[in-house]
């Protein structure tokens, strides 16, 4: 069963069209990657997807339900979480308050619990604790809880990005590259995360990705759009010979 | 300046650990406490107007400091919880009974100017405001309930458990135990779900709302919690001074709240008890020199905006 559909998706700028009548599916329990050479759209499809940009047409289901123009909050409530391809971290606060803020739509507690203390929120408190510091521990920065976001180093600030994405506690994980800017070493251990993500917790992924090489270890199924629109689809394999991707890529051969 | 805010930091790093702060608050609260004891009326109406500042500061601090919104009309909702408890009372109900109501209305009142605003810019937001404190003062001049330009005039004095406040001590207590009051709430809010959620708006809206935190909703209540503390202030002022009029709820009032936020440090509650201090103080310990204080005074802060534009209060360190 697909966990996100999406049809005919478009979104223009004034004139410019940036994705085109583009469709594609999730399966669930996959972890699936889309990609593109640079200003294929990627981003902008990805935007639309979590409600960033309203798409111009077309029609995007998740769980079967339609979340097109939906509001960005309410797509995430809904169980669909995003990193950000530029850190988005809230950089003044610790990583275990960044992290709690996945978890501020899976409670409740308003003006009243918090001015009154009810025993309700000091223990919905005590879930939100809990519940970063197993994804702060997922990803393996739990001794770094009480930093400030700023000062750590760029690799754990990423970490911190994904803890905060799982604390939504998501069914469907949208990552927008998360490989940028990570050295040899870390990519490894975001295959393996990648992995863990879907193995462990049961997360579907879907990834935005520049680099080839980590894309074609993890990804079940490749979507390659350019200018847009849809050029290829299929396993790493099919993807890598597929003379369209190749021509994106690499431009067309000269005919002498 | 620079040495007297070295001063500070030193001072709250030697006052740094848990026990020696919770002295010093201490000491402090027994000082306020007792002061009464020892003063005469002029420095326990200083005080009491310093506590009232207190509140409103502490107040638009939650509006400003933490959800990060500008508001320079926070004197219209001081205006409507006055008016409200003032109206009130004129038609025969108990004053406890008015406060509720003023919070009603004040709450309404954010709602109405926050609904249709909050999804402005800043800078927009900032002319809004303004706007929306002095239709208020002008609607307060020209209706007839609200007494027009002459304002309300003998309001009764409040009676609690059969005893009249109608002396300077006993509102005093009357505003310190609001201050309190003020204190543990606005320090509560911060420490939770909702006070986080305004933090991260403030930090970064896109990603607050990416992880499924509503920014219009969340910034609203920041609006109606800070029109509640402006109009539980207000009610208290009106009994306290018995008469109010359009003119007090000027913009130089709206300006002297949002002075004292900045001055101290947005989004620190000590830094808004510090601003709303130095901000009373300061033209009372300065009275002789008559005009010239107000010069003086501008100087001064625009000395203090130069070298700390964070506020007096020390940010806190990681």
């Amino acid at each position: 069963m697909s966990i996100l559909e999406v049809k005919k998706l478009t979104l223009r700028f004034g004139g410019l069209t940036a994705v085109s009548n583009l469709s594609f599916a999730v399966e669930e329990n996959s972890i699936m990657s889309l990609i593109g050479p640079n200003g294929a759209g990627k981003t902008s499809a990805f935007n639309c997807l979590t409600g960033f940009y309203k798409g111009s047409e077309g029609e995007i289901l998740f769980k079967g339900q339609s979340i097109f123009k939906q509001k960005p909050h309410k797509i995430t409530k809904q169980g669909m979480a995003r990193t950000f391809q530029n850190l988005r971290l809230f950089k003044d606060m610790t990583v275990l308050e960044n992290v709690m803020s996945g978890m501020h739509s899976r409670t409740s507690a308003g003006v009243f619990g918090a001015i009154l203390r009810l025993p309700s929120q000091i223990h919905e408190e005590q879930k939100i604790r809990q519940v970063s510091e197993e994804c702060l521990e997922f990803v393996g920065i739990l001794d770094k809880k009480d930093r400030l976001a700023r000062n750590l180093a760029y690799g754990d600030q990423r970490r911190v990005e994904w803890a905060r994405a799982l604390a939504t506690q998501p069914q469907l994980l949208l990552l927008d590259e998360p490989a940028a800017g990570l050295n040899q070493d870390e990519k490894e251990q975001l295959v393996s995360l990648i992995r863990r993500i879907r193995d462990d917790l049961g997360i579907t992924v879907l990834l935005i990705e520049h680099d080839m090489g980590l894309v074609m270890k993890v990804s079940e199924k490749i979507v390659v759009i350019d200018y847009g629109q849809k050029i290829a689809e299929g396993t790493a394999t099919e993807v890598k010979n597929n003379p369209k991707v190749i021509e994106a890529y690499l431009g067309k051969e000269d005919e002498e | 300046m620079g040495n007297s805010v070295g001063l500070i930091d030193r001072l709250k790093e030697n006052l740094g650990g848990k026990k020696t702060r919770g002295v010093a608050l201490a000491i402090l609260f027994a000082v306020v406490a007792l002061l009464p004891l020892f003063a005469n009326n002029y420095i326990e109406e200083v005080m009491t107007n310093t506590f009232f500042y207190i509140v409103l500061a502490l107040g638009l601090n939650i509006v400003i400091g933490y959800a990060g919104l500008v508001d320079l009309g926070y004197a219209a909702f001081f205006a409507v919880g006055a008016y409200t408890t003032g109206i009130f009372m004129k038609m025969g109900l108990d004053f406890w009974f008015t406060i509720p109501i003023s919070i009603v209305f004040c709450i309404i009142a954010g709602i109405i100017i926050g609904g249709p605003t909050l999804r402005l810019r800043s800078d927009y937001l900032a002319i809004v405001t303004l706007g929306f404190g002095e239709i208020t003062r002008i609607v307060a001049r020209n209706l007839k309930i609200t007494g027009g330009a002459s304002g309300l005039v003998g309001i009764e004095r409040p009676t609690i458990f059969g005893h009249k406040l109608y002396q300077i001590t006993d509102f005093y207590y009357t505003f310190f135990i609001l201050v309190i009051l003020a204190i543990i709430i606005a320090m509560r809010l911060h420490n939770s779900r909702l006070g986080r959620a305004w933090q991260y708006i403030r930090e970064d809206e896109d990603a607050a709302e990416a992880m499924g935190i509503d920014p219009v909703k969340t910034k609203l209540y920041a609006y109606m919690i800070g029109a509640a503390f402006g109009g539980v202030a207000g009610a208290f002022f009106a009994v306290k001074m018995t008469a109010i009029s359009p003119e007090t709820f000027a913009f130089t009032q709206s300006a002297m709240i949002l002075l004292a936020v900045i001055l101290g440090g947005m989004g620190k509650i000590p830094g808004a008890i510090l601003g709303a201090v130095f901000l009373v103080f300061f033209p009372e310990i300065f009275r002789e020199i008559g005009q010239t204080r107000m010069l003086v005074f501008g100087i001064l802060l625009v000395i203090i905006m130069v070298f700390r534009p964070q506020g007096l209060w020390p940010q806190r360190k990681s």
